[in-house]
């Protein structure tokens, strides 16, 4: 049974509904997603309903309520990184893996998200795989940035 | 010790003023985001030991201290913000010799402390080559990009440390924050930002010098001030830029707003895609309460305040001011519609002020050298330099900040050296996903608030994406619209479902299966959109639509009637053939990733069809333009 205990997460912040967001960023990225009992956690020390709790995880793009594989692969979709292919370069990791953005490979390695734009148009079209930032990326890259053999 | 008043800051600043004007050279290696991807942080290290182990003097940091003696010759090694010029990294420059080498590996890390930094010499190899006359050239002021811009946004990024406060200081920071407390009541610093006439850089250019007034004449006691720093244009990065490469000037332009409207708490709002941002304005909070400038009674001026960070969660509307307050309350955030305005009754339902990043980065200048000044540049009706961010199909990609009033041709032309493989220039893409795209006719438009909007797109935030003839503009709109589907809060109908029923209608248009009607039922569900929606996101997210519409129909129409793609981007109608053009090199045969290609060197290269998945990797890698897209 996996320890969700958050205790220490949410000692730091004052027990009030202005917490709660950045209170979910720092349970994901101890996590990886957000498991259910530290969403019920969340919801006793604040004193929201789960309900809203719930509401604002699943609002927000950041947080994923689900595990994730343990590579990220964020392909940017931002405007420059679109004109320059970036579509392609998220096909051909889809051929690659056979998931599509938001899925996880069975095997739990790679989750593939789909990002609006990391901010790094001048190399477009960027990718960041496991949080190395890769920038003129061709598709024909993807399966050595990946480490497909 | 904590700077508690007015002298210490004067002293501790000619300390670093001191200890920067002794340095013999200063060596800023970018740290951008860009640059860091591309190893500078190990180019940094690498040549901090080189230089050390070549036993030439060396600082890493500037003095807080003055201890009277002459200074010793040495040169001032430091990572820097982003340089803008992100395509080319990692930078590193040399001043006060303006020499700029690119691309920086951690192998040239000997010949530099070997050539440059021992007997001054430039090392060829390494220097920017213009891409259209071939030449090297030796530092900025050489290089059209950097010489063609007026920086007053991106003044000191990739100048200073963003991370020392004494790189700020000896850059004249604090002078105004100084000058605000101990010389200007509030009211006078609220003039000076209103004879400025800054409008707003976050969209929308409404006029910060009101803003400020309505909120200082808003009833109530506390109020709040808010930067937003959740750049969710796609395509722009000034922001991010500015709060990596200046965060100081960022927080000190946010004390100045509290300070002109009397709030004492402050809220930056960064979005989460953005972590060195985060990092590097977190670590400036801290040592700004550790050195007493901010916190209770700053300077010892009787003014409190202090500032919180709060990170995105990745939702676009949060850019939206009152769905970015009621995410900084921990809710969903939703915006609502602006009956009472969020600056009368906005953060926790108090008179809140909200600018953006590059708004709030110029207010020191403005308040240090008066806001005529800040008026003398730019257009009658837009004040001041514009941050653009200049990216997609040209050669120079970076950020470049010009005076409001420029060409879009000096911008994309000059600076930005032209069409990537010069190919003919289709249109350029302003506003991000409430802006539209401008074709060729409109290369002369003189770039402001005002001009940009009569033309059918907007300022925006400043994201500029330049297209070539090989850009499909119902493939761009599709993919706006896709994109704010996506981003839709969903709190309103005609936002909600009209962009779902836009974009069924684009992607039928894309695939070759569109009917003569759908551009009528498209400018229908425009209408719509513009009249219906809640918020500004939905009001203007038939712009990308209306502008390709406007000035590209013919294109929607050969999707429509002949099932072609005139820019040979939309998958399900085109097809790639080798021409005798090929000089048999194989390089599209080692890039395409499902081995369609086949040939022997130095012969014609063949496709075969039923394997080529259309990715266009071979075009990319053509180098004699031998592949017909039709």
């Amino acid at each position: 049974m996996e320890d969700f205990r958050i205790d220490d997460i949410i000692e730091h912040y004052p027990k009030a509904e202005p917490s709660l967001v950045m209170l979910l960023q720092d349970i994901q990225e101890r996590f990886n997603y957000l498991p259910r009992p530290t969403l019920v956690t969340v919801s006793k020390a604040l004193n929201i309903p789960l309900a809203r709790v719930y509401g604002v995880a699943t609002f927000y793009k950041a947080f994923s309520l689900k595990p994730r594989g343990r590579i990220i692969i964020k392909v940017c979709k931002g405007t420059a990184c679109h004109v320059r292919g970036a579509q392609q370069v998220q096909d051909e990791v889809t051929r690659l893996l056979s998931i599509g953005p938001g899925e996880t490979t069975p095997d739990m390695k790679y989750t593939l998200e789909v990002v609006n734009c990391l901010g790094a148009c001048a190399m477009a079209p960027v990718v960041i795989v496991a949080g190395k930032v890769y920038g003129e990326v061709s598709p024909s890259q993807m399966k050595k940035i990946l480490e497909i053999k | 010790m904590p700077i508690s008043s007015q002298n210490e800051l004067q002293t501790r600043r000619s300390a670093a003023e001191k200890s920067f004007r002794s340095a013999r050279r200063r060596v800023m290696i970018c740290a951008g985001t860009g640059c860091v991807a591309n190893g500078a942080l190990e180019v940094y290290d690498e040549l901090l030991k080189a230089i050390t182990d070549a036993g030439l003097p060396v600082i890493v940091e500037l003095n807080s201290h003055d201890d009277k003696k002459k200074p010793k010759a040495h040169d001032y090694l430091a990572k820097s913000g982003c340089h803008g010029f992100c395509q080319i990294g990692p930078l590193l420059h040399i001043m006060p010799d303006d020499i700029l080498y690119c691309r920086v590996k951690t192998r040239d890390v000997a010949e530099i402390v070997a050539e440059t930094l021992t007997k001054g010499a430039v090392i060829e190899k390494l220097l920017y080559k213009d891409p259209n006359s071939k030449e090297r050239r030796k530092g900025r002021a050489d290089i059209p990009f950097y010489a063609g811009q007026t920086r007053i946004a991106l003044k000191r990024c990739g100048e200073i440390d963003p991370e020392s406060l004494n790189a700020y200081l000896a850059d004249g920071g604090f002078a105004a924050l100084e000058k605000a407390l101990f010389e200007m009541t509030p009211e006078k610093v609220v003039k000076e930002v209103e004879d400025s006439g800054i409008r707003g850089r976050g969209g929308a250019g409404f006029p910060a010098g009101r803003k400020w007034r309505t909120c200082i004449e808003a009833a109530g006691d506390v109020r709040y001030v808010i930067c937003n720093g959740d750049e969710g244009d796609p395509g722009a990065f000034m922001d991010r830029s500015i709060m990596e490469g200046d965060p100081y000037a960022v927080l000190e332009g946010l004390m100045l707003t509290a300070y002109a409207v009397g709030a004492k708490q402050g809220y930056i709002y960064v979005r989460h895609e953005y972590p060195l941002a985060v990092q590097r304005l977190t670590k400036a909070i801290a040592v700004l309460h550790t050195e007493g400038l901010l916190g209770k009674n700053i300077l010892g001026s009787g003014f409190d305040f202090d500032i919180q960070i709060n990170r995105g969660g990745g939702a676009f509307v949060c850019g939206e001011s009152t769905a970015l307050m009621r995410s900084i309350e921990g809710k969903v955030g939703e915006p609502r519609a602006k009956y009472v305005r969020s600056v009368v009754r906005g953060l926790f339902d108090k008179p809140t002020v909200l600018n953006n990043v590059e708004t709030l980065v110029c207010i020191p200048g403005i308040v240090k050298d008066g806001g005529k000044t800040f008026k003398k540049i730019g257009t009658k009706n837009s004040s001041g330099t514009k941050a653009f961010s200049l990216v997609g199909k040209v050669k120079n990609t970076g950020l470049v900040e010009v005076p409001m009033g420029t060409s879009l041709r000096k911008i994309i032309f000059e600076l930005g050296g032209g069409i990537i493989k010069d190919r003919p220039f289709k249109a350029v893409q302003t506003g991000g996903p409430s802006g539209g795209c401008l074709p060729s006719s409109k290369l002369d438009l003189a770039v402001d608030f005002d001009s940009l909007t009569a033309a059918g797109s907007m300022m925006g935030s400043g994201g500029m994406i330049v297209m070539d003839d090989r850009t499909c503009m119902v493939d761009v709109a599709r993919y706006f619209i896709e994109f704010l589907v996506g981003e839709s809060c969903g709190k309103c109908n005609p936002c909600r479902e009209g962009l779902k029923q836009m974009l069924a209608i684009l992607t039928r248009i894309c695939k070759g299966n569109g009917v003569p009607e759908d551009i009528a039922r498209i400018e229908r569900l425009c209408d719509t959109l513009e009249n219906a929606s809640l918020c500004a996101l939905g009001k203007s997210a038939a712009n990308p639509v209306r502008s390709t519409l406007q000035y590209f129909k013919d294109e929607y129409e050969a999707h429509i009637n002949e099932k072609r793609c005139p820019g040979g981007v939309c998958r399900e109608l085109i097809r790639f053939d080798i021409t005798d053009k090929c000089i048999g090199c194989t390089a599209c045969a080692k890039q395409c990733p499902t081995a369609a290609i086949t040939g022997e060197r130095k012969k014609l290269h063949v496709i075969d069809q039923e394997k080529c998945i259309r990715c266009g990797s071979c075009v990319t890698a053509c180098p004699s333009d031998a592949i017909d897209i039709t």
